[in-house]
């Protein structure tokens, strides 16, 4: 194996340019002649436009063009979509409101986008927006989720009655009560899963140019997936064909799903350039991403674990309401639903479980796909249950694990929730995870607090995540509007080094070197003569991109197929050259042999042969270049046991994080720095959420409150402890490299972790975000009920 | 960002002739507060007189029974002071725990007191270390500074020149960050000074305030728990996500009582 091949800890290729300046993020791209948009937004939560006037903005200094929905309606564009089709219980197709990208007779949350101001400075854009009139109605708002379908609430769409989009199932609801009638001990909580805000690095930016003489469009965007992003602009907004628009996806400072989705700015900057004939830059300001990112999570949950004696799970059920914002974001209903019902299953052997998920409409900016996107709710769900579960039957939270486990003998194990699980270790992981941990010296430490007046709690989460989302049928089957496989182009040049094409796109992911390494592994040629393109549809072949930790099992399973092309092809150029038979020659370590012999070719010299035949088999097309479209067999399921460890300082609420053990199984990794990295960072994440983040809008006016960092409180370097990290892979019969996905996982298992360690130091139920104002008023009500 | 016309004078007396000339104008200290308020166009003065060429209000002066330091004193220096540091710890310590190390090297004293945020932390310092601040027309006791929240004694062109601290008998400041803007949710300050023992509380109110029932209770000496039986009133205390007034009351003492054993022990 080489230096740098698959397994290896090798440095990431890209960072000497990040950590130098020498990234091209969006706002580091300009065009000649280029001018600066800035948006008009609603103020309001929910408002009727009576009217806009334009003309004092239009007459300012520098404005190129004051532009608003009406125009853009009467251009043809838009309205933006949502991908994937939910049905209601009783059939009915879901609810999905108008959604144009810029409002025209109505606005449904603060931050909504009302007009594009474009003028030659950034500044005088944002002081002619000032100077449009808008003439709203403002109209009572809801912004709470539980209270979004109750009755007399506001209504948002006039066409959608009750605020509500879809009252969605999953399960035999009558099977499952049947079960829970039989229970030995039912355990039930209510949770609610807190609203967070993406917050990438990076705000969302667009830079937009027409060229009049070919009329080609080129979009450079902040995408997670620029080719979906061209084929929406194109099939359904209508701004450019598609053979005509170019869309690039550069540099991108984060994503954690926020950047997969096709927004109103981007459609409104792309239109606008062609109708002023002038390239047009906009990046967000860090309040506009507030206000407008599309954020994450945000449901009110009650779970019921029925079980019988021994503590074994016989019946799960589970009643979800799920905000999904003011109007659907381009993949918003799937994520409360197939992205998560179909969890709930967890590691466990659950014979029977119904979920319902209603989702409701809210004067909040939309909700879509964030780290983890649904597989995060369930796996909360699960495991608060089944940590509450072992409390209430006086088992140890480890014990009712080991209990319920789906065992190792049952793969490939096909839960009652849609997934059918190829392979795990889960006894395997826990245990090692509770060693990691010193599980066994947790009594001592507890009494070591007490002593020094400190309250300290474990608690567990033993999560199950679906990566790589396909196969496309499958997809196609459940709703989803596209399919999910993934495509690369392995492109040796003639001098023997080589281009690595790939659909998907790495903003953070390191797949410069992730890719390169599978690449210099698979084919023998030097790490160092590998280069991977990616995020821009003039160049690499069309795919889906990145998102649900599917880069490796799907986009390197593609990059592997490539690559077996590749090795087929250069058997027949070196057959010839070493006068040999096809069949006898043998690929390994990048030479091409003839077995038995010490007749060989490098795969460089093949390569050379394939640019340059001047001896070369007949018939055969010259050049070595070839591109794979994977379709998955299945999703991939990683899983794995994260542990947390709290103190709890009574006097004054605060959760200090003293440990923090996890054990995952990704099948096999190809970077282990990288992935220990992608660990680290969705811990931080999921932390986050468990102790500090919460989105919170005002009851009354609907206007965000944690509009910036002053109240949003994201997680810090030290907030965290040194995380203990070990790695229990079990290969995914199912794909070529073995993988699984990492991308989320830390994300996922994290939150029940925290607070299952919070619950258990502080001896009373809680919701995310446990700050210290909540832990401290959790510790006075169960102080005052005990007294 | 709108407009506005700068100046940077090099003497006191320009920079308030400066500013007495403007239409609405505005110093500019570190600009900690007052750019990001321009930025988000919170703010629009019609001229902005920057502080930063003017030598006469840099730098810390420590004799024997006080610390002076310059109004544009950037927290940093305060922090890494020695001369601050052994004669009182505690504000060193204070000027360290500011903001973030950006805000730090650029922040002042006479900026942060000036703008009298009811979350900064040196309006604890200079109300529980009893500091006189000094301005070009006169001295004001710390005890008529602070006159409510964003409010001082400064009259209209008037500017902070230094401010100066007694050296305590003990002195500790204890903070509990807010966990977004890490400002003080509370943070208090306990000082026994030649008048008494002094607690200034800052981020709980709309302005800094003295907390007389502990003042009373710490008297006999510093230690938690001389605070047992004290009690904080929830009364006008601030409201908001991270915390309520009767959070905020319980946190004064908890902190009070942390800082009274830090000085104390």
């Amino acid at each position: 194996m080489a230096d740098n091949g698959i397994g290896t800890r090798t440095v990431r290729k890209e960072d000497q340019r990040f950590l130098t300046g020498k990234g091209n993020y969006l706002d580091d791209i300009n065009r000649p002649g280029q001018a600066y948009a800035y948006f008009v937004r609603s103020p309001y939560a929910n408002a009727k436009i009576n009217g806009v006037d334009t003309s004092a903005a239009a007459a300012a200094p520098g404005v190129v063009a004051v532009l608003t929905g009406q125009e853009m309606a009467a251009d043809g564009i838009g309205p933006l979509i949502c991908g994937w089709m939910i049905s209601s219980k009783d059939g009915s197709p879901m609810n999905a409101p108008a959604h144009p990208a810029l409002a025209v007779d109505k606005v449904n949350y603060v931050g909504d986008h009302v007009a594009i101001v474009v003028a030659d400075t950034y500044n005088q854009a944002k002081d002619a927006a000032e100077l449009v009139e808008v003439d709203y109605d403002e109209l009572p708002s809801v912004t709470d989720t539980a209270g979004a379908a109750a009755a007399g609430a506001p209504q948002i769409h006039a066409d959608i009655p009750g605020n509500i989009c879809y009252d969605w199932e999953l399960g035999d609801k009558a099977v499952v009560d049947e079960a829970f009638s039989k229970a030995h001990h039912v355990t039930s909580l209510d949770m609610i899963n807190n609203r967070l805000i993406p917050n990438a690095m990076e705000p969302r930016a667009a830079v937009a140019e027409y060229d009049p003489g070919t009329e080609d469009m080129t979009l450079y965007t902040t995408s997670q997936n620029p080719h979906v992003c061209r084929l929406i602009m194109s099939a359904f907004l209508q701004v450019a064909p598609e053979h005509k628009l170019r869309v690039i996806a550069p540099d991108v400072g984060g994503g954690f799903g926020s950047k997969i989705f096709v927004y109103a700015e981007e459609t409104a900057t792309l239109w606008a350039s062609r109708r002023v004939n002038r390239p047009i830059k906009w990046v967000a300001e860090r309040s506009e991403s507030f206000l407008s990112d599309a954020h994450g999570r945000d449901h009110v949950t009650h779970a019921e674990m029925a079980m019988d004696e021994n503590g074994k799970f016989i019946a799960m059920r589970v009643s979800t309401i799920a905000n999904l914002g003011a109007y659907l974001s381009t993949f918003a209903s799937a994520v409360p639903t197939y992205l998560y019902a179909t969890l709930l299953a967890g590691q466990y052997t659950t014979p029977v479980i119904y979920a319902e998920v209603k989702g409701v409409y809210t004067n909040t900016s939309p909700v879509d796909a964030y780290r983890g996107a649904g597989r995060p709710e369930a796996t909360y769900v699960v495991e608060r249950l089944v940590e509450n579960a072992a409390r209430e039957m006086g088992l140890d939270p480890a014990e009712i694990r080991r209990r319920n486990f789906i065992p190792n003998d049952a793969f490939p194990y096909e839960t009652p929730v849609v997934h059918t699980y190829d392979c795990g270790d889960y006894p395997k992981a826990l245990e090692e995870a509770l060693k990691l941990a010193d599980y066994d010296g947790l009594a001592a430490r507890k009494a070591d607090a007490q002593s020094r007046g400190k309250l300290r709690g474990v608690g567990l989460s033993a999560y199950i995540e679906a990566c790589g989302i396909a196969p496309s049928a499958a997809v196609g089957a459940l709703g989803g509007g596209v399919g999910l496989w993934e495509a690369a182009q392995i492109r040796f040049n003639p001098t023997g080094n080589v281009t690595v094409l790939a659909g998907t796109h790495s903003h953070g992911q390191g797949h410069a070197t992730t890719f390169a390494q599978v690449v210099a592994d698979k084919l023998g040629v030097p790490y160092e003569n590998v280069e991977v393109v990616e995020g821009d549809t003039d160049k690499g072949p069309f795919g889906m991109g990145t998102y649900g930790s599917r880069s490796i099992a799907v986009g390197g399973s593609a990059i592997m197929k490539a690559a077996d092309k590749i090795i087929e092809k250069g058997k027949k150029i070196a057959a010839h050259a070493l006068e040999a038979a096809e069949e006898d020659i043998e690929f390994s370590g990048g030479n091409f042999s003839v077995a038995g012999t010490d007749k060989a070719m490098n795969i460089g010299e093949v390569a050379f042969a394939a640019y340059v035949p001047h001896n070369y088999p007949e018939g055969l097309e010259p050049g070595l270049d070839e591109t794979a479209f994977y379709d998955p067999l299945n999703f991939s399921f990683p899983s794995g046991v994260h542990i947390a460890e709290v103190e709890v300082d009574p006097d004054t609420g605060v959760v200090d994080i003293i440990k923090y053990s996890a054990v995952d199984d990704f099948g096999n990794v190809i970077n282990p720095m990288i992935v220990e990295g992608q660990v680290h960072g969705g811990i931080a994440q999921g932390v986050g959420q468990a102790l500090l983040e919460g989105c919170v809008y005002d009851d009354d006016s609907g206007q965000l409150v944690t509009g910036s960092y002053m109240d949003y409180a994201m997680p810090r370097a030290d907030d965290l402890p040194s995380i203990d990290i070990g790695m229990s892979p079990v290969p995914s019969p199912l794909n070529p490299l073995g993988v699984k996905g990492a991308g989320e996982a830390g994300a996922i298992a994290s939150p029940a972790a925290v607070i299952n360690a919070v619950t258990d130091a502080i001896g009373a139920d809680i919701d995310m975000p446990a700050t210290p104002l909540k832990v401290w008023q959790t510790l006075n009500s169960a102080k005052a009920a005990a007294e | 960002m709108h407009d506005f016309q700068y100046h940077k004078p090099g003497s006191v007396a320009d920079a308030a002739a400066a500013a007495a000339g403007a239409e609405d104008g505005s110093f500019l200290a570190g600009g900690q507060t007052l750019i990001p308020t321009l930025k988000q166009r919170l703010a629009a003065p019609s001229d902005l007189v920057d502080l930063s060429g003017v030598s006469e209000l840099q730098g810390i002066t420590v004799s024997g029974d006080s610390v002076t330091i310059g109004a544009m004193t950037r927290h940093a220096d305060v922090a890494a002071s020695g001369d601050v540091a052994a004669a009182i710890l505690a504000l060193a310590a204070l000027a360290g725990g500011i903001g973030d190390p950006q805000v730090r090297n650029r922040g002042t004293i006479g900026g942060s007191i000036a703008n009298n945020d009811p979350a900064a932390d040196y309006p604890a310092a200079v109300l529980g270390l009893n500091a006189t601040v000094n301005t070009n027309k006169r001295s004001i006791a710390a005890d008529d500074f602070f006159t409510g929240m964003f409010e001082t004694a400064l009259e209209e062109g008037e500017l902070i020149t230094s401010v100066s601290f007694p050296v305590p008998e003990a002195a500790n400041y204890q903070k509990f960050h807010n966990p977004a803007s890490r400002y003080a949710l509370v943070g208090v300050m306990v000082a026994k000074t030649g008048g008494g023992v002094r607690v200034a509380v800052t981020g709980a109110g709309p302005c800094v305030f003295r907390a007389s029932s502990l003042e009373q209770a710490l008297a006999g000496g510093l230690s938690s728990s001389a605070l047992d039986g004290a009690s904080v009133s929830a009364d006008g205390l601030n409201s908001d996500i991270h915390a309520t007034p009767e959070y905020r009351a319980h946190l004064v003492k908890v902190m009070a009582g942390r800082a009274a054993d830090a000085a104390g022990g």
